[in-house]
């Protein structure tokens, strides 16, 4: 038995050993929002805030996750209140497909998390490990870029673990 | 534990869209319906096969084409509720089944809003005038008096009913004539042509979004089925022993493929049936299975392809489209250029790999899948099912990317048959390594270029050869030559004013499952031909935009039959959608005019571009390179596309930015190769695909105003990419690369 803190509500799992978060969330809790693209950290679409911190969930095992706070797409923000990240997602009409959105959007909430006024160069370098393949990367710079300026408006503050939606 | 959250039936039918799915009513369009022999679970009355409405005013219409990122959920209820004068607030998008009575749901070809446009037009005309005989009628007054606006109708005399409150009355009206119906004129539209926003745009951002592998059946397993490498290889033998034992797993199951042509069949398999993702995968890795060689196991892509190279340079293919007499020009020509190219193998490689849940209950198979073309998934898995089709229920979910992969419903069978196995309902789904061994490949190409040019350096001969793998022998393996269709796309239907031309193919057999791509042949052919534009422009010592002026020649309809090639025209009649030269050339003047062309650039960097005419749309694209110690980098990439009328231009535009990314990608990075007839590559590490990095600061697409007929969108701005950036840098370098990828020539 593992237990772990799941957008903001604790979540006991029993699982094969060796499983990662990945596919804990997706086939035990059901959470499908976090999404399979490459299962070796090579595409981004599976990652999670893991203790404040963006990780590939599919190289996460669930022993490592033991009394860890873990944040999805789901606990971000809902379509009703969506986390200023999401907004700028929506406002800038940044997906095609959508199915790396999840893993770009918790990419973004975590690296403005600690850079509210990011330089162009530092973008591209903190959203390097997230494929899009159908090339909404110009669109995901400007969201970028407009979710760093509602963030870093005085009223605006964001703990990706305590702003964490409906969870 | 057992899982904490599962979705109800009633829930993810709520997610899947079934609730409208559809009885027939008024034969605007013809044929089986499933719905009509399974009854259906309409919440609303049904005005016509594609629009119903709800006592409270709710719209229902339904998308029947798949949404894999184009914005086509969006796009044609658009149409639909512009004609309808539904208020967009109150529209709710339906996702169809795969179902006859629909028509195509091919979401391929570029072909959904030129094939669909009229259709949605007249559905929401049809609907429309319905509700306004409903009104007439509960009025008794004349139909003249009434019109409808904004979800409602209003009475000449002020008086005005909701279309809620007429839904009942409407569903019973007479359906009208769609020939005699009065569609909106242009300044009448309220969406046509506007920026709506995408109908899963917040659910996709929330991550609320619906995809193949998010939907969970009660007491659902799940198969990871180990393939063979090679095509044709056969189970020899295996042990399954330890597999067994890993905790989860619940069984092993040969997957037998049928003889003859791959087509949309699964290839032969050793399925690993468990009760998770992870037990499924880890199961796999213990087996222990022997494939029986096949006679492409010895495939090896860069001698296949060194031998193609060989056989256009070397010798006379079959002639295609003949003009003048090539020889007799070249022969006695000033000068003559001549250059090979040569284009690897790609995979589609969608972020979301292939999937599909599949329940065999009674009689029939049900299946949710992200698929391109339920109707073939349909098909296949009846056929293989040996069922009637209309036991076939195909559910379709978002696609997560599809760029072809997904019209080949190959997965959706193996789902099948292993449902009907194990008898509960399973989800097959494929691992990135299994995408990318076992796609329909992009095909690989040689081409050969001969031109002969006068003394002001005007082309006076073209002679093109290629040898191409045909799509064709994936469903007939004695396929092995290009025909007039295939060739249609830029090879053989090039628009050049030159007196003599020629254009031939060469015999190249299949030693894998050859598929469409994105913007298909096109890729390889517009690499070969608008990279040999540049070359001969530059032998003339002539600007290249110019050269390409000169090349196209005045304005006309190009006329292909006199020269004895079939052109396909994407499907559509050539008078329907003519291939117009002044819209060709008018893409081009438009791009020269809003880029520096011409600048003086520093050491190192240079512009290049391309200009083709694919899926009906005219596209020309220019890039900005820079090259320097040894690194190659993509400053700027612009595009123009006329595409005709244009429903939604910021899905345009995305189409476009990412349609020139995709390009990059095949540019910059994409390659498959074969050794021993497998797959070497196998993930993004060692198949990668375009990253933020790679993407160009400066990428902008222009849409050139027009009213014409709608043409393609989702593929026209992949195939002028590649060669725009080769031609680019060429400028930079004075180095002209002939095969793709670039990564092979510099670090990109």
């Amino acid at each position: 038995m593992t237990s772990f803190t799941l957008n903001g509500a604790a979540v006991e799992v029993e699982v094969p050993e060796g499983m990662p978060l990945l596919w804990v969330l997706r086939d035990e809790l059901g959470l499908v929002g976090t999404k399979y693209g490459c299962g070796i950290a090579q595409c981004g679409a599976c990652t999670v805030l893991f203790n404040g911190q963006a990780m590939r969930s599919c190289q996460l095992p669930i022993s490592a996750v033991a009394g860890a706070e873990v944040l999805t797409i789901e606990g971000l923000g809902t379509p009703d209140d969506p986390h200023p990240v999401q907004q700028a997602w929506i406002d800038e009409q940044v997906a095609q497909c959508g199915y790396c959105q999840s893993g770009q959007v918790m990419q973004a909430a975590w690296f403005l998390s600690n850079n509210t006024d990011p330089s162009d160069a530092e973008i591209d370098a903190a959203m390097a490990g997230n494929l899009c393949r159908c090339g909404t990367y110009p669109r995901i710079r400007q969201a970028v870029r407009r979710a760093a300026e509602m963030l870093a408006a005085p009223v605006q503050t964001f703990d990706p673990l305590t702003d964490s939606g409906e969870g | 534990m057992n899982p904490v959250v599962r979705l109800s039936r009633r829930r993810f039918l709520a997610l899947t869209g079934v609730s409208a799915s559809g009885l027939l009513l008024g034969g605007l369009v013809s044929g089986e319906s499933y719905a009509a022999t399974h009854g259906s679970e309409a919440s609303g009355q049904r005005l016509n096969l594609f629009v119903s409405l709800l006592e409270d005013g709710t719209v229902e219409i339904i998308a029947h084409r798949s949404e894999m990122g184009t914005g086509i959920r969006t796009s044609l209820p658009q149409v639909v509720a512009d004609e309808m004068e539904a208020d967009w607030a109150r529209v709710k998008v339906v996702q169809a089944l795969g179902d006859a009575a629909y028509g195509s749901q091919n979401t391929d070809g570029s072909r959904s809003i030129r094939n669909f446009y009229t259709t949605m037009r007249q559905m929401g005309a049809a609907a429309k005038q319905m509700l306004e005989a409903a009104a007439a009628e509960r009025w008794g007054v004349p139909l003249e008096q009434c019109r409808a606006e904004q979800h409602r109708v209003l009475h000449s005399d002020g008086r005005a009913l909701g279309f809620g409150e007429l839904a009942a009355a409407a569903a019973q009206q007479e359906v009208p004539d769609p020939a005699a119906l009065t569609l909106k004129s242009r300044e009448q539209f309220r969406y046509i042509g506007r920026d709506v926003p995408m109908v899963d745009l917040h659910d996709i951002t929330t991550g609320k979004a619906v995809y193949g592998a998010d939907v969970t059946l009660p007491d659902m397993v799940y198969a990871s089925i180990e393939r063979t490498p090679h095509l044709g290889g056969r189970i020899a033998s295996y042990d399954g022993t330890a597999a067994r034992k890993v905790r989860g797993v619940l069984d092993v199951v040969e997957l037998k493929a049928p003889e003859g042509a791959p087509g949309f069949n699964n290839v032969e398999g050793l399925a690993v049936i468990a009760r998770n993702t992870w037990s499924a995968l880890k199961g796999r890795k213990a087996l222990q299975v022997k494939w029986t060689p096949s006679e492409h196991s010895e495939h090896n892509s860069e001698a296949y392809l060194d031998a193609l190279q060989e056989k256009v340079r070397s010798g006379p293919g079959q002639v295609a489209r003949e003009r003048g007499d090539v020889d007799a020009a070249l022969a006695t020509a000033g000068k003559v250029i001549e250059a090979g190219y040569r284009t690897p193998y790609l995979a589609h490689a969608p972020m979301e790999p292939p999937v599909t849940i599949a329940v065999v209950r009674g009689e029939g198979c049900e299946l949710w899948a992200p698929t391109q073309n339920p109707q073939a998934t349909q098909a296949a898995v009846a056929a293989a099912l040996g069922l009637d089709k209309a036991m076939v229920k195909v559910h379709v979910t978002l696609l997560g990317g599809g760029f072809g992969r997904k019209s080949k419903p190959d997965f959706s069978v193996e789902a099948a048959r292993l449902a009907a196995h194990v008898g509960k309902p399973v989800q097959v789904a494929w691992t990135r390594g299994d995408d990318i061994r076992h796609d329909y490949y992009h095909s690989c190409s040689a081409m050969f270029l001969r031109a002969a040019l006068d003394e002001e350096g005007n082309t006076t001969a073209w002679l093109a050869r290629q040898a191409t793998p045909p799509i064709g022998s994936t469903f007939d393996t004695s396929v092995n030559l290009m025909e007039d269709g295939d060739l249609s796309q830029t090879f053989g239907s090039v628009p050049f004013a030159v007196p003599n031309l020629r254009v031939e193919s060469h015999e190249a057999p299949a030693h894998t499952r050859i598929g469409w791509l994105r913007s298909v042949y096109n890729i390889p052919f517009a690499f070969g031909v608008c990279s040999f534009v540049d070359e001969l422009a530059h032998a003339a010592g002539r600007d290249p935009a110019e050269y390409w002026e000169a090349m196209i020649g005045e304005d006309r309809h190009l006329d292909f039959a006199p020269e004895g090639f079939e052109f396909s025209n994407y499907g559509r009649p050539i008078a329907e959608y003519p291939y117009d030269t002044a819209r060709l050339k008018n893409v081009l003047r438009t791009l020269v005019a809003n880029i520096p062309w011409g600048e003086k650039l520093p050491a190192g960097q240079g512009w290049g571009l391309a200009v083709t005419r694919s899926f009906l749309s005219y596209v020309a694209v220019a890039s900005k390179v820079s090259v320097a110690d040894g690194k190659l980098q993509v400053l700027e990439m612009h595009g123009v596309i006329d595409a005709g009328t244009v429903v939604n231009p910021d899905r345009v535009q995305a189409q476009m930015e990412g349609g020139m990314i995709f390009g990059l990608s095949v540019a910059l990075l994409g390659q498959i190769d074969f050794e021993g007839g497998a797959v070497k590559q196998s993930n993004y590490h060692d198949y990668p695909v375009a990253r933020i990095q790679h993407t160009p600061k400066t990428i902008r697409s222009h849409i050139v105003p027009s009213e014409a007929l709608p043409a393609g969108v989702g593929e026209p701005g992949v195939p002028p990419v590649a060669p725009s950036i080769a031609n680019a840098v060429f400028a930079a370098t004075g180095k002209r690369i002939r095969e793709l990828p670039l990564s092979q020539h510099f670090s990109v």
